[in-house]
């Protein structure tokens, strides 16, 4: 990747883990932690991939997005703030009462082209939507996140027969493999691995990639297109929490918003980042 | 007297979307490893290029569904009633319902008509979760020309429309030349002055039925087709209760959650009268012929007729 290219989105990543901490300090709740560790894959799909329009968000040919794993909306709203979909300002908002941005993504949010949260439904969602596209031979992209946790879901499986039985190749499930869930490592509440083997026995191709180097990332997604025939899964290794040192590949962030002072920190040490790259 | 015709309603149904197809290239339809007896495969075989089979996967189908519309489709996505309205609640709630999208659910096998197949496949609760549902649609059509209307009317409207069909076939009481169906509009079948029998789906031709031998036994009954149970027509029912002063309902789902449900929370909250729910009560069906079910749960005219006038003279 080139590397003012890679710099920009480093940088532009930087803020959208500040919108992350922003929301969920202000909304006092929220899952900062599986956030950050998809803030890297959705700045580059936003940035470099996705074919999105904010003056017509619901642009017909646009690629579409479907964050199967909802709770993790502060990240999805963080893109698209920054990439001109509604105000940041909104952020600020999240979860409160009468405010544009729901816990879970809405339908109804500029940008967001499908409500979820309810694990294991975003998937079908984004295997239907890939499906119009064969149908209407159009040449949109679909992708939809999933969590690791979340490939615990039945329906995820029922999805993965659905997408390699009809060729949909205008698909990319990106897993976001960083081990942990709500009550622990993924290994140890009921495993769900080995996940890339399951996709392949799927009949899924299936790519790995490091989801916090941008050229990993970019290397996972030129593969991606050129696949046809099948739907492609991209197991991404994340580390919960990236970006905020305390943070990091610890569970307690699954589902806990920062405090006044952790959120002086966070902000404190992603300054401090963004400067570093500035230089 | 002319022989009766009967048909199922899930006939209809598939002979319905057949024919929509050649007019509406949105259209297209899912299934769930059922065709054959949902009667999709009607239209699989004029349209095999918009039909796409989930499997056994129907929690997968309402996704695809979503997926499809939310991409300017109109899918219907057809399974039987238990496992379209059951087993996949939660995705038709979540997937379909909160986002509002304008997906057409084809629940067939409904009630407890499913017959031999026994209780495992006899859905008498699907009004009920369906009704929880902000913004749903649900049509329960009482004869083959009805079913076909509706599934015209729900590919006009925009929005989740859920139609449960049966598959028992039964007697076709409407002249498909003159038949006119409205969303959200009950017909008044009969009129009468001492009691109001509102009916749905199958339990509409019996009530007519029972309100002739009422007739001769001198009570004079109103009977009003609900064909749409969300949402419901409150004007011809409270205009029932003021009038009457007394409604009996008749459904084949279960007498909680479905349409006798919703007309006494009508009625409770506007113009409260005794209503007198008869439907499945609160118990499981079990194997047998349809029609011997049928008699034995009390979904038939004799049992109509029998409760009216147990109310009529309890109450009036």
């Amino acid at each position: 990747m080139d590397s003012t290219i890679k710099k920009q989105l480093e940088m532009t990543a930087v803020n959208v883990r500040m919108g992350i901490i922003e929301g969920t300090f202000n909304a006092k709740s929220g899952h900062p932690g599986g956030s950050l560790s998809i803030a890297d894959l959705l700045t580059y799909l936003y940035s470099v991939k996705m074919n999105v329009n904010p003056a017509d968000p619901d642009m017909k040919e646009r690629d579409r997005l479907v964050l199967s794993k909802g709770h993790t909306a502060p990240a999805l709203y963080s893109v698209l703030a920054e990439k001109g979909f509604f105000p940041k300002e909104e952020l600020k908002s999240l979860r409160h009462i009468g405010a544009l941005l729901q816990g879970h993504p809405c339908i109804h949010i500029p940008g967001v082209d499908m409500s979820s949260g309810s694990l294991g439904q975003g998937i079908s969602v984004a295997c239907g939507m890939a499906l119009a596209g064969k149908i209407d031979n159009a040449d949109y992209k679909v992708y939809t996140i999933l969590g690791d946790g979340e490939c615990e879901e039945g329906q995820v499986w029922e999805a993965a027969m659905f997408a390699a039985h009809y060729q949909l190749d205008n698909l990319v499930a990106i897993v976001d493999n960083n081990g942990l869930q709500i009550d622990g490592k993924i290994t140890e509440v009921c495993s769900p691995e080995p996940i890339t083997d399951k996709f392949a026995a799927f009949g899924w191709h299936v790519i790995t990639m490091d989801a916090h180097d941008f050229d990993s990332i970019e290397k996972a997604f030129d593969e991606a297109e050129k696949i046809s025939g099948k739907p492609v899964a991209i197991i991404q290794k994340s580390v919960k929490g990236k970006g905020v040192s305390f943070m990091e590949d610890k569970v307690s962030w699954h589902g806990t918003a920062p405090n006044k002072e952790q959120y002086d920190q966070a902000m404190a040490e992603l300054s401090a980042r963004l400067e570093e790259l500035k230089k | 007297m002319a022989d009766v015709i009967k048909i199922a309603t899930r006939e209809s149904y598939g002979e319905a979307l057949k024919e929509i197809a050649a007019e509406c290239d949105k259209l297209v339809v899912l299934d769930a490893d059922l065709a054959e007896a949902t009667k999709t495969v009607k239209f699989k075989k004029e349209y095999p290029e918009r039909f796409f089979d989930c499997g056994i996967a129907e929690a997968d189908m309402m996704g695809v569904a979503a997926g499809l519309a939310a991409s300017g489709k109109i899918p219907f996505a057809s399974s039987f009633a238990m496992f379209a309205a059951g087993r996949a609640f939660e995705i038709v709630r979540n997937s379909i319902g909160y986002p509002h999208l304008n997906v057409k659910i084809g629940a067939t096998h409904a009630g407890i008509s499913v017959g031999e197949d026994g209780a495992t496949h006899q859905c008498n609760e699907d009004i009920a979760l369906m009704r929880t549902i902000p913004g749903m649609v649900i049509i329960n059509p009482a004869d083959g020309v009805e079913a076909k209307a509706a599934v015209k009317a729900a590919v006009e409207y925009v929005g989740p429309v859920y139609l449960r069909f049966g598959r028992l076939a039964t007697p076709i009481f409407n002249d498909e030349a003159t038949y006119k169906f409205e969303i959200g509009k009950g017909i008044q079948l009969k009129d009468g002055k001492d009691v109001t029998i509102v009916a749905t789906g199958l339990m509409v031709n019996e009530a007519v039925e029972a309100a002739k031998l009422l007739e001769a036994d001198g009570i004079s009954a109103r009977v009003i087709n609900i064909h749409t149970i969300k949402p419901i027509d409150k004007d011809i029912i409270l205009k029932a209760a003021k009038e009457t002063g007394l409604i009996i309902t008749a459904e084949e789902h279960s007498i909680i959650g479905g349409l006798g449900s919703a007309v006494a929370e009508t009625v409770a909250e506007e113009c409260p009268v005794p209503v007198v729910r008869i439907g499945v009560n609160d118990e499981f069906g079990h194997s047998g012929p349809a029609a011997d079910l049928l008699k034995e749960f009390g979904l038939c005219k004799e049992n109509i007729v029998a409760k009216t006038k147990e109310a009529v003279k309890k109450f009036k």
